[in-house]
């Protein structure tokens, strides 16, 4: 590691960290503009209670006062306040809660996605052209175009609906198979194509010719020389793939009442429960830029002579 | 003669040209423009071309079917004034009719049938997918066109001015870039939905309706990066290139360059990525409806006719399949158009 990835690395912290506050602010302060405040819509109560509730949660300081408390909430103790509509629980409870299942769903999807697209797309360019191949490219471009609600809900009227061979509740083990796979199809038919061209590249490369030249073995070529150069452009899919994980999972929860993060936060934005909405993007949002920062210094620090800037 | 090196000029090279000669220099034919030869790759490109005729018949037909077709988006067919609420026509199947339709095909009047059924409401399904199919199409566009004003113009301004204004713009465009843009655009869309509605009422825009509006507040506020980006990209290299200095060379003024060399190769950058940025907005619109945050009721969009689907998904499952597969459709034909053009006119980023 040179002092040019060291220097490319620390800004990128650095833009991340930057990225993390100004999610925060624009958080905040988007949800301080809706008008009425958080108790609009309640049962109509009276200008005393009001004003105890709002004294109760902070809201009758000055609006910058209540940032920067909240700010410094958020960044030292991951404090985001109690929950206005789950009365008794701190918003952090919850979405450890949800993240249970969440993290289950999506860690088990994007492994199952990276397992099958990679020998997918292998297969793919090594019998380019041949019907295999096309097979291959027909299926992935149909899946990449198809967006998640759609192909969650295809898959619950096809097999737990007509077939009933897979439960359409999501709160079970066994429920959470149609949901991991709605969102496993998307990042695998990516990272197939990915692989793919990433491959075919590589298999035109000059080395290749002349380790073919010097009779090496293809099955050494293809996992010693192509697999492992090829794999390098699919580091910098993984970000994406989580941002795509999270952005997916909330209607695919929604659609197979799987009790994650997703339903949740998508719950509260129908009950307008403010802190549970500002807390989750916030989680959310973190968890998606350190990602993307990780996969972009992977790819850094696997490749150096790529130039990132 | 044989002497090369003799000084001698050789009289014959300075006859005057015979008719052969001459004809070497006739154009054998017309010389091409730029759009001419990308229309050409375009069109023997035969996915592309299938993916545009697609397109075109689902925009023509979403546009004109509405204004012949005998029964409207929002008509709840079992609902007349001053009669009770009729609810044969509610979850009609395809091609089936309600109680007082029945009664006028056996009197012998024509009833124009509901060749998708009806929903759970009674409104013909038909008229509703091509309506919403109209919606997401005309979000899409004018949401690509928004990004496109936007971004080309903060762009420019980066790229022309250089210096301190490009260097703010590009960390701003950075920031933005690297905020996660689903969850910011369901924060903002459902804080706009609130926020919108009072402010607009009265008002020309309310028509629309302040989910659409705050869609497009998103997306100006959100997408227009990429865009600006790019054509930042493309001015700062196009100044440099080495034709641009050759043209200055051979004395071409500064308007000449910019009309023959600047514009038609930072142009068909503009027009690719903007085809490209159409099925995105579709697809996010569609997931914003899907999550309730789209098109206000009772319009319909292709996501939210998705959306409605999931609660009688178990009996009438078409309900579900046919907006689906409208989007899927038009989501691809886009994708595979936007792609074929870029190949036809814009050789250099073909991966």
């Amino acid at each position: 590691m040179n002092v040019k990835t060291l220097k490319y690395i620390l800004k990128r912290i650095l833009l991340a960290i930057v990225t993390v506050w100004v999610v925060i602010t624009v958080t905040f302060f988007v949800m301080h503009a809706v008008p009425g405040g958080p108790f609009m819509g309640e049962k109509a109560i009276s200008a005393a209670a009001q004003a105890a509730l709002e004294a109760k949660y902070g809201l009758d300081k000055p609006l910058m006062q209540q940032y920067f408390t909240y700010l410094k909430d958020v960044v030292t103790r991951f404090d985001f306040g109690p929950s206005l509509k789950q009365r008794g629980r701190m918003v952090i409870d919850i979405i450890a809660d949800g993240m249970k299942t969440s993290a289950r769903l999506g860690v088990v999807a994007a492994c199952l996605a990276a397992l099958i697209g990679i020998p997918l797309g292998a297969v793919a360019a090594l019998r380019r052209n041949r019907l295999i191949d096309k097979i291959i490219m027909v299926l992935t471009t149909a899946f990449v175009s198809m967006p998640s609600f759609i192909m969650g809900s295809l898959l619950l009227v096809i097999f737990a609906i007509r077939l009933r061979v897979l439960p359409a509740n999501g709160s079970t083990a066994e429920g959470l198979i149609l949901p991991i796979i709605t969102l496993a199809l998307y990042p695998m038919a990516y990272i197939t194509r990915l692989t793919r061209s990433s491959m075919l590249d590589v298999l035109g490369q000059d080395y290749i010719r002349t380790a073919k030249a010097k009779g090496v073995s293809s099955a050494k070529i293809i996992f010693g020389h192509a697999l492992k150069n090829s794999l390098i452009p699919v580091i910098t899919y993984f970000g994406p793939m989580l941002a795509y994980i999270v952005t997916g999972s909330l209607v695919v929860e929604q659609i197979f009442a799987v009790p994650g993060i997703g339903r949740a936060f998508v719950s509260s934005i129908t009950n307008r429960d403010y802190p549970m909405v500002m807390g989750t993007t916030i989680v959310l949002a973190v968890l998606i830029v350190v990602m993307n920062l990780v996969s972009d210094i992977l790819y850094k620090v696997v490749d150096p002579r790529i130039n990132l800037e | 003669m044989s002497n090369k090196l003799s000084m001698h000029v050789n009289v014959d090279d300075f006859l005057p040209a015979t008719e052969e000669e001459k004809r070497y220099m006739v154009q054998m034919r017309p010389s091409s423009t730029f759009f001419k030869d990308g229309m050409k790759r375009l069109l023997r490109n035969r996915v592309a071309t299938v993916s545009l005729i697609i397109i075109i018949i689902i925009t023509l037909s979403s546009i004109f079917i509405p204004m012949f077709w005998p029964y409207s988006y929002d008509k709840m067919l079992g609902v007349n004034p001053g009669k009770p609420v009729d609810s044969s026509y509610n979850n009609l199947a395809p091609f089936t009719y309600g109680k007082t339709e029945l009664k006028q095909i056996e009197a012998g009047e024509q009833v124009f049938p509901h060749v998708f059924g009806t929903d759970s409401a009674g409104r013909d399904y038909f008229i509703r997918v091509v309506y919403g199919t109209r919606i997401s199409l005309a979000v899409g566009f004018f949401a690509s066109i928004i990004v496109l004003l936007i971004g080309m113009t903060v762009g420019s301004i980066a790229g022309y001015c250089g210096g301190k204004v490009d260097l703010i713009i590009m960390r701003i465009v950075d920031i933005i870039y690297s905020l996660p843009d689903m969850l910011m655009v369901i924060l903002l869309a459902s804080v706009l939905k609130q926020t919108l509605g009072p402010a607009l009422a009265g008002t020309a825009l309310e028509k629309i309706g302040s989910n659409i509006i705050s869609l497009f507040i998103v997306f100006g506020v959100l997408y227009w990066v990429s865009m600006s980006r790019l054509i930042r990209g493309q001015i700062l290299s196009l100044r440099e290139q080495e034709y641009v200095l050759a043209s200055q060379a051979a004395g071409a003024k500064g308007s000449w360059i910019i009309r023959k060399h600047l514009l038609p190769n930072c142009i068909s950058v503009v027009i690719i990525s903007t085809a490209l940025q159409i099925p995105n907005a579709i697809f996010t619109e569609s997931y914003l409806s899907f999550l309730g945050l789209g098109v206000n009721a009772p319009m319909p969009s292709l996501g939210s006719l998705a959306s409605d689907a999931l609660n009688g998904l178990s009996s009438y499952p078409f309900r579900l399949v046919i907006p689906a597969l409208v989007i899927s459709l038009i989501v691809l034909s886009l994708n595979l158009f936007g792609d074929g053009l870029r190949d036809a006119f814009d050789p250099k980023l073909r991966t």
